[in-house]
């Protein structure tokens, strides 16, 4: 089944990277085909953290299957339960109050902050400088601080329940964002001064992992990696939802479709998320934090999806309901899946050093591929 | 004119590193700046905010008495089925039966802290507490009973 160190026929090289490797960012394996040093072929081989969550949500109750989608995408898992929350809101038509809606956007783009500022620093790590690690961790901590304080978790929250949000805010939250948002601002700058400028990274990510805009669409590639090509697929522009159409943002999308453009994308999306933060935050309306819910839910028979934007692209949730208490079948569309389908296309014809600088900025998260 | 680029390219790229170096340079100068909390070494002084959910406890007054009725709605709002309530009949003051738990046995080593059983619960006899340190020496110290031993419910709760 599995390719072994050797050669192939035609004389070229195959080497295996992983499961077991710390530039895949968990358990990823590449059977990577080189001659010489020149890539000919990458194959993903997935499956090492497959814990059939799909298959477990068919036994669990529609508020209890809330808390095992925080486990796939974990550094986006509020974003995950957010999309669970609306599928299962649009079957038994709840109505969200305004207030729930307003906060679930906010912790959305805090926990895009949080995740981008994590792949920052291990984007930073891969090409071997260790320094902006620690530096991005400094700010997400502040916001895992926040997390902790309002929802009593740092990373699997499960703070959104069908109906609106577990509890209400803290009452320090809106003091302490707007303090993570000035530290933010004034610790921006050093990123740029330290990873974006440095000509050592410009050079490695300069003309790297080319994807075109054609290639980028047939993959399915959705998110920052999709935008990176030129293409226009923010979920919260073309399909708003809880309110996401009256906040003014811009969708960042670059041209480029090398390595550099995915990651200005990710970085100028950190601003943006900023910048909805900004008018969010004193604009919070008074009100009740959940909808008046029945103690069992029972989803009327039919189908249901809902998509969101997570941190790495478009998140959808299809549940198939017999009328239980139940779901018949749940599909998850994980957006880290279709972006990993595009990495042998953009690394065909590249250098082996240079593979790991594009895995990088297609932001991998593995229990998300795998699920 | 091409000597003249490259000599320009060479120069542009030192300044590039300077500056990232400037910046390290400067947190290495600046101790107070850093963030780094010496865990363990703080443990006296750490505090976790009141909503972080460490681990399920039942609260008991100064009378050994609980708030739990036995109506095991923690028990079917676990996904994952860390909560098992065993329940017994007492025979009160007036000669009547009543239903009371015997013990609420929970599995720390099974529970995601999902905070679904708080909320279910109906007369707010189970709470999260703020402990984080659960490491223990033999797999079957994670299982607790969480009522005391010889503990009654509290009056009036039904």
């Amino acid at each position: 089944m599995f390719e072994e160190i050797g050669t192939t026929t035609d004389g070229d090289l195959i080497i295996n990277v992983g499961p077991q490797h710390p530039a895949t960012h968990g358990v990823l394996h590449l059977v990577i085909t080189l001659n010489g040093e020149t890539i000919r072929k990458v194959e993903p081989h997935l499956g090492y953290i497959h814990r059939s969550i799909e298959k477990m949500c068919e036994s669990l109750t529609y508020r209890q299957f809330i808390y095992v989608t925080s486990r796939m995408d974990y550094l986006s898992s509020h974003i995950n339960n957010h999309a669970c929350a609306m599928c299962v809101e649009k079957g038994l038509q709840i109505e969200v109050p305004e207030r729930a809606k307003v906060i679930r956007i906010l912790l959305d783009e805090l926990t895009r902050i949080a995740s981008h500022e994590l792949w920052w620093g291990a984007m930073a790590m891969d090409l071997g400088a260790f320094t902006p690690f620690f530096h991005a961790f400094r700010e997400r901590e502040s916001i895992n601080d926040i997390m902790e304080e309002t929802c009593g978790a740092r990373l699997t929250m499960n703070f959104i329940v069908p109906g609106g949000l577990m509890a209400d805010i803290h009452p320090n939250f809106q003091k302490r964002v707007k303090d993570f948002i000035r530290l933010y601002k004034s610790k921006f700058e050093e990123y740029n001064e330290m990873v974006t400028g440095n000509v050592i990274f410009r050079n490695r990510m300069e003309g790297v992992g080319y994807l075109s805009k054609a290639d980028a669409i047939s993959f399915g590639c959705t998110g920052p990696t999709a935008r990176g090509s030129g293409v226009s697929c923010d979920v919260r522009k073309w399909f708003p939802y809880e309110g996401y159409e009256k906040i003014a943002f811009d969708e960042v999308i670059e041209t480029g479709g090398d390595s550099l453009s995915r990651y200005m994308v990710r970085v100028r999306e950190m601003n943006q998320s900023i910048r909805i933060i900004e008018q969010l935050i004193d604009a919070i309306p008074e009100g009740e934090y959940q909808a008046k819910t029945k103690a069992v839910l029972k989803l009327p028979k039919g189908e249901f999806y809902s998509r969101v934007e997570t941190a790495r692209g478009e998140f959808g949730v299809y549940i198939v309901s017999e009328g239980g208490t139940t779901p018949y079948r749940i599909k998850f569309r994980s957006p880290g899946f279709s972006n990993l389908s595009a990495l042998d296309q953009m690394a065909r014809g590249s250098k082996l050093g240079d593979l790991v600088a594009m895995m990088g900025t297609l932001d991998l998260v593995i229990p998300d591929i795998d699920r | 004119m091409f000597i003249k680029n490259y000599f320009k390219e060479v120069f542009s790229a030192i300044r590039s590193l300077l500056k990232g170096m400037r910046r390290t340079g400067y947190y290495f100068t600046h101790h107070k700046e850093i963030i780094t909390q010496q865990y363990p070494d703080n443990r006296d002084t750490l505090n976790l905010p009141d909503r972080f959910k460490g681990e399920v406890v039942m609260p008991h007054d100064e009378k050994n008495e609980h708030r739990c009725t036995g109506c095991t709605a923690c028990e079917l709002a676990c996904p994952n089925g860390t909560i098992k309530v065993i329940t017994k009949f007492e025979i009160n003051a007036e000669g009547k039966k009543k239903k009371a738990i015997d013990k609420l046995v929970y599995h720390l080593e099974l529970c995601t802290m999902c905070n679904l059983c708080i909320v279910a619960c109906p007369s707010d006899a189970i709470v999260m507490a703020q402990t984080f340190e659960h490491s223990v020496f033999n797999r079957s110290q994670l299982t607790k009973i969480l009522n005391n031993p010889d503990s009654k419910i509290m009056e009036g709760i039904e």
